[in-house]
């Protein structure tokens, strides 16, 4: 299955079925932002030709280095930036044909969490998810029958009554969600909502963000640039690079196959994409008698298990050397990586790579081993 | 001293009482709104019009930079065609007013920027309106500064209180300025320092400690 990149690989990647309004719960439809120059500085190109859609109810994690234009845009679907060209289209209306006023009401449909969570030091944690439902003028006793239930949601009922500065950053983040869903809204945003937090609190708060996305049929638009948060919750995933999606797909896919060196460069850090460093250190790109030649197996899904080394040394009579490997899961599918070293000369190599390729396996030879 | 003495020092501190009272509430009726907007106009924000902003804060910055005393002794037609006069506590509270407006709504200005922006972007994405976010974020998300601003504003007010007493503007300073010095009682001039440093003390601590127990930044367990 291994085969040359194509050109056309990357526009199937990006070009996203047609954004079209009427069945996504987000739709970016070319959309552009330039910020003018100002003060001397020349003017930014934070996002160009931005196609974009979010199926109701699913979770797309949108992933890109600073400054890739991330923030903004999350910033240009509940207003908060108007884009430079094109459309952004949220549950059927087109945001950016609407006023202030017609965009409070979206606003309110639109919920949002933050890095630094943006909670009133002044207001207690009841108060703060109270905080929405009293600037949509929802009566008091309302306010109370559905507040209660929120806290209870994110698991904070304890702490009705602390403010901000008695709570830890995973909790300060809870009463962040709890707000953010006090509306009702159709979609959340959430703009880096775990970069403040350890791992282990930044898991509770994704699971809690996935159980959200299941029970209360939520679409989310979740940006990050740790590969693991989209790993964690996103069914699908975009790979910002400069203001420009490159990378488009099921997170699965996109995890085991990426096409753009931005992509690897995260995937850098995820199962088995980096060598461990004793072995980057020993290989070579020239092949040489003597020298192994090194090889990246990828193992997805129904393959991840398949026990290909003992077939390929019994097949070809080889020594098969285990360099480096691991078994993981990837948006709940088993996906494996391997490196080996085979000791043989080049055609017996082609042999074992058109063996393992008619197994079903992606194979990539990554150097000699000196 | 004299039950005479006391008598006059009592009525001077209830009339510096009476008048810095007076003033500082009316210059806070106007500095607190128009400190909110000097926050707020500036180009891209909440109510932005930045030409009314610099215009105001030209006026500011021209009353701030007015000694005090030539404003009292400027502003007498505009006092006398206010309260009917220019001498007595009535007449002081205008200048008074007028100095403290400018001055509160500097620090209220400075108080306001203190609060963090991601507060006014969490609370447009929730939907509010301007005038909510003022009400219901900036304003209570400011208010131990606010009320930090207004002690020290009162605490001014005290000191140009007792120097409009030097234009017969009565109270404390009227009363150190006629028997302190014109009649050489020195005596008189120490109870009304005494006093004054008593007023600032008490002034100073309250406000300390209502700003302390608004401010829930600070609390711990
Ligand atoms: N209000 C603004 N005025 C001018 N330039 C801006 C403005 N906001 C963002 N930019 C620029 O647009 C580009 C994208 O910024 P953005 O904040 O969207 O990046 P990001 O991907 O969220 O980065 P980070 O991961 O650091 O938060 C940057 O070059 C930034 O400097
Ligand atoms: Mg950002």
């Amino acid at each position: 299955m291994t085969r040359p990149l194509r050109s056309d690989d990357l526009a199937t990647a990006v070009a996203v079925p047609r954004a079209d309004g009427a069945d996504s719960a987000i739709a970016f439809e070319a959309v552009a932002k330039i910020f003018p120059a100002r003060g001397g500085g020349p003017a930014v190109r934070a996002l160009d030709g931005i196609d974009l859609a979010v199926a109701p109810g699913t979770i797309l994690g949108v992933i890109g280095r600073s400054g890739a234009g991330k923030s903004t845009l999350i910033r240009l679907v509940n207003g908060l930036e108007t884009p430079t060209a094109g459309r952004v289209v949220v549950d059927g209306t087109d945001v950016t044909a609407l006023t202030e006023r017609g965009l409070r009401d979206v606003r309110r449909r639109v919920g949002m969490i933050f890095q630094h969570f943006n909670l009133l030091s002044s207001r207690t944690a009841f108060d703060n998810v109270a905080l929405p439902l009293e600037v949509a003028r929802v009566p008091k006793a309302e306010i109370r029958r559905r507040v209660e239930p929120l806290l209870e949601l994110v698991g904070l009922s304890d702490k009705r009554d602390r403010y901000p500065a008695e709570l830890s950053g995973g909790q300060k983040q809870r009463v962040g969600i709890a707000r953010a869903l006090a509306t009702r809204p159709t979609v959340l945003l959430s703009d880096e909502a775990t970069s403040a937090l350890d791992p282990e609190t930044t898991r509770s708060i994704l699971d809690l963000l996935s159980s959200i996305n299941r029970e209360l049929g939520l679409t989310v638009l979740l940006i990050t640039h740790e590969m693991s948060v989209i790993r964690a919750v996103a069914k699908e995933v975009a790979v910002l690079d400069a203001g420009r999606v490159v990378e488009r797909g099921d997170v699965f896919d996109v995890f085991t196959r990426p096409r753009h060196a931005t992509t690897r460069s995260f995937l850098a850090a995820e199962t088995g994409h980096a060598l461990p460093p004793f072995l980057r250190e020993r290989l070579r790109p020239e092949a040489a008698p003597g020298r192994p030649t090194a090889l990246r197996i990828l193992f997805r899904g129904p393959h991840a298990t398949d026990p290909v080394v003992s077939q390929l040394s019994r097949e070809f009579g080889l020594d098969v050397n285990i360099l480096s490997g691991s078994v993981d899961e990837i948006a709940g599918r088993p996906f494996g990586t391997l490196v080996v070293s085979l000791a043989a000369d080049g055609p017996t190599v082609e042999r074992a790579l058109a063996f393992l390729q008619a197994r079903g396996l992606d194979t990539e030879v990554i150097g000699h081993v000196a | 001293m004299s039950p005479e003495i006391l008598r006059l020092v009592w009525e001077a501190t209830l009339d510096t009482l009476w008048m810095v009272a007076v003033a500082a509430s009316l210059a806070t009726l106007i500095g607190l709104p128009l400190g909110v907007f000097l926050a707020t106009s500036g180009r891209g924000e909440l109510f932005a019009a930045p030409a009314v902003n610099k215009v105001l804060g030209f006026v500011v910055n021209a009353t701030r930079s007015t000694p005090f005393i030539i404003l009292v002794v400027a502003i007498i037609p505009f006092t006398r065609l206010l309260v009917g006069t220019s001498i007595g506590t009535k007449a002081a509270i205008v200048p008074l007013t007028i100095a403290a407006a400018p001055f509160i709504a500097r620090l209220i200005e400075g108080a306001i920027r203190e609060v963090d922006g991601g507060l006014v972007e969490a609370a447009r994405a929730m939907g509010a309106t301007p005038l909510q976010i003022v009400a219901k974020v900036l304003v209570p998300e400011a208010l131990p500064a606010i009320v930090l601003s207004l002690t020290l504003a009162i605490v001014s007010l005290l000191g140009f209180s007792a120097m409009v007493g030097a234009v017969g503007g009565g109270g404390l300073g009227d009363l150190g300025i006629r028997y302190g010095y014109q009649r050489f009682m020195p005596d008189v001039m120490a109870i009304v320092v005494v006093v004054l440093v008593v007023l600032v003390q008490l002034v100073q601590s309250t406000g300390d400690r209502l700003s302390r127990r608004l401010n829930k930044r600070l609390r711990h367990g």
